[in-house]
């Protein structure tokens, strides 16, 4: 019999939750390697790390990530991240969802959060659908494609996240795939590091729906697309980084430091109060 | 109110019921408030956003009420007070937010200074309209505490009640003022600090993997946890069981709404306050809430001194519904008038409980002004015909 050997990032995980739902070949799952990676890279202390979601297959990842972890509403992972961000300036704060949480429902909360320089990180993993309930339409899904709701295929513009984000205000914005793992869990490395609003696209195949639906094969096909179409191009203006057939164009895009929120918030008090001003500082 | 930096800002003041409100909340130990501007509400987070600064307090205007309404709790589970403010359009945004609330038990104020509606209505006028959407405006079963204020000093008073509520049961607390409450001024005397009966947060003293997020240890509340503790905890609004952890199954769902609802439900007495005047051998008592109040008050002096004997009850308390209390009424008296600015809404609880023992009466407006006392003397004069 073999030895079971504990895999390196066991810790971080919630075992006492496996298996996850999530179906052979998501990309889901691979993100969260990633992003465990990432903490381990950094050694973060896992007390002042604070994981939430929104609904969806993506959202699932806050059960499964070893820290104090929020599974909220559809789309407003933000939100309730906001609030807890302003009363733990010495956490992490990480919202970690889908595509149609936070670019669609949730999609006035990202212009807002972004704009005000919240110091969290958002990952959204873009699977072109919305995966957990079935594999409709999302505003990522590409033209033409087939989805449960657009039956006779997409004929609605696509978003480009990266350009609606980095126009919003976010300091940080990178796009990679689950194919470029080292990228990615690099980009992740930083996203952590980085003061304000820092936003990772993950490309990422959903091999149930989108990809059984559009008859694009197995999850392994869809690397293979990542890994041919890929054009690295570091500061490119995220107008120019909307996915079109045959270029999917990754990288880091944004990487500036503005004052955060509370740190805006503190300098204006400052200003006008003087020692009058008292620093909100959660219940300490 | 003078610049000031006192926390408890003690002393007799002249304020109005939003003023009284935002610092009864800070009394109360509030420092964490996510709102989104509705007239008559915005006064309460106008005040709290000047407030705040100065006393190691936030105020954040976020971009809708979906967000104001879950903003906060984020607050609170790192283990501060927190609140939201709003009125009837926000309100009917903040529901989802309600229903995590109740799902998640963060400890939650929700203040609705209620103007007439549907839609928007009149932004300007006072109604009391939501009185059952703060009962049943979430999907599914789950229970709520709320609260109504008729007068200034009574904001102050009462919302404090509310905060020590929420901690101590785990539920949304509803603070159900209205336009006129809100915006009328009055005398407001301010406790001092010592004087003023705080709840605070109690977490948990359990070391982590001692402790289950959602087991109930001893009485009806599981204990309360914050961010960072070490714990690891996951808080979803999912179905549950006591780690905390999605539980699919109908029987973890019987297990989890049913607490969710006994903790309140089994606690009426202990939640309830309903002020009564003279309906011990009545002829009629008449039973209101909010501003109501304050006019029936005045009504009832009138229909005594023309030779009827009226008496008055205030529900302070309007969720839960304390039945038992309405039931000893009724076996005192032999009417009931309910007057409230809407067009019939906790008249049909106060059926429910008097279950035909007598008459109950139903006075009411569809908002946008308050019961005239005349109006009242005249339902008081036609029951007892
Ligand atoms: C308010 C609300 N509307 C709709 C839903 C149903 N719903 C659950 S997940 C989801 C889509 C999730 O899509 P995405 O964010 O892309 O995540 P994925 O499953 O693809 O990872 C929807 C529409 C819901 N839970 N709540
Ligand atoms: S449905 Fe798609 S997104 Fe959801 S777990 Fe399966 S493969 Fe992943
Ligand atoms: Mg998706």
């Amino acid at each position: 019999m073999t030895e079971i050997k504990s895999h390196p990032v066991d810790g971080l995980l919630r075992t006492d939750r496996m298996p996850h739902i999530w179906c052979p070949g998501c990309g889901v799952g691979t993100s969260v390697n990633c992003f465990t990676r990432a903490i381990e890279k950094l050694e973060m202390d896992l007390d002042r790390l604070h994981v939430v979601s929104g609904i969806g297959c993506t959202g699932r990842v806050a059960g499964y990530i070893n820290v104090d972890s929020f599974h909220t509403t559809h789309g407003r992972a933000l939100a309730f991240a906001t609030g807890l961000s302003l009363s733990r300036p010495d956490s992490k704060v990480v919202v970690y969802s889908g595509d149609g949480d936070i670019a669609a429902i949730g999609g006035n909360h990202l212009i807002h959060t972004a704009r005000r320089n919240v110091d969290m990180t958002v990952i959204c993993v873009n699977n072109y659908t919305y995966g957990m309930t079935g594999g409709q339409v999302t505003p990522t899904t590409p033209d033409k494609a087939l989805a449960s709701t657009t039956p006779f295929g997409n004929f609605e513009h696509t978003f480009n996240i990266p350009n609606l984000v980095a126009a919003s205000g976010a300091t940080y914005v990178a796009r990679w795939t689950v194919f470029h793992v080292r990228q990615l869990t690099r980009a992740m490395v930083k996203a952590l590091q980085h003061p304000g609003f820092s936003f990772i696209e993950v490309l990422s195949p959903c091999p149930t729906l989108f990809m059984r639906r559009n008859k694009l094969g197995a999850a392994v096909n869809l690397m293979e697309y990542f890994r041919d179409s890929a054009v690295i191009e570091n500061g490119a203006d995220t107008r120019t980084v909307g996915l079109n057939e045959g270029r999917t164009v990754l990288g880091e895009f944004v990487n500036m430091r503005l004052p955060t929120l509370r740190e805006s918030y503190e300098n204006r008090m400052k200003e006008a109060l003087g020692d009058a001003f008292v620093p909100y500082e959660g219940d300490k | 109110m003078g610049k000031t930096r006192k926390i408890v800002d003690t002393g007799t003041h002249f304020i109005d019921g939003n003023m009284a409100c935002a610092e009864g909340a800070i009394a109360a130990g509030c420092r964490f408030v996510s709102g989104y501007p509705i007239t008559p509400s915005t006064e309460v987070v106008e005040h709290l956003a000047k407030r705040f600064p100065e006393i190691g307090g936030m105020f954040i205007q976020m971009e809708d009420e979906l967000a104001a309404s879950i903003c906060f709790q984020g607050a609170v589970w790192s283990g501060v007070k927190g609140m939201t403010v709003t009125s009837g359009p926000g309100f009917s945004l903040m529901m989802e937010h309600v229903g995590l609330a109740a799902a998640l038990e963060t400890p939650s104020v929700f203040v609705d200074v209620q103007r007439a509606g549907p839609s928007t209505g009149l932004p300007t006028a006072p109604a009391q309209q939501d009185m059952m959407q703060a009962r049943w405006g979430s999907h599914g079963d789950y229970e709520i505490i709320a609260l109504s204020p008729s007068s200034p000093q009574e904001c102050f008073d009462y919302i404090v009640i509310c905060f020590n509520l929420a901690e101590k049961y785990r539920c949304p607390v509803f603070f159900m003022m209205d336009e006129t409450v809100g915006h009328m001024h009055g005398k407001v005397k301010i406790p001092s600090p010592d004087e003023i009966e705080v709840v605070e947060r109690k977490n948990t003293s359990r070391p982590p993997g001692e402790y289950k997020p959602y087991k109930i240890y001893g009485g009806d509340v599981p204990e309360m946890v914050k961010v960072g503790m070490g714990h690891r905890i996951h808080i979803t609004g999912l179905t549950h069981d006591e780690q905390g952890y999605p539980a699919m199954t109908a029987s973890a769902q019987q297990i989890l709404v049913k607490r969710l609802c006994s903790k309140i439900t089994d606690n009426v007495e202990d939640i309830s306050i309903i002020k009564t005047d003279e309906i011990e051998d009545s002829e009629v008592v008449v039973i209101s809430y909010g501003i109501t109040s304050r006019i029936v008050e005045y009504a009832a002096g009138i229909a005594r001194k023309k030779g009827i004997k009226t008496g008055t009850v205030q529900l302070v308390t309007i969720w839960p519904f304390n039945d038992k209390a309405i039931r000893e009424i009724a076996a005192q008296t032999r009417h009931i008038i309910v007057a409230e600015m809407n067009l019939g809404q906790m008249v049909l609880e106060v059926q429910r409980a008097v279950a035909n023992k007598v008459p109950v009466h139903f006075l009411g407006n569809a908002g946008g002004r308050t019961l005239d006392p005349e109006t009242i003397i005249e339902k008081i004069m036609e029951v007892v015909q």
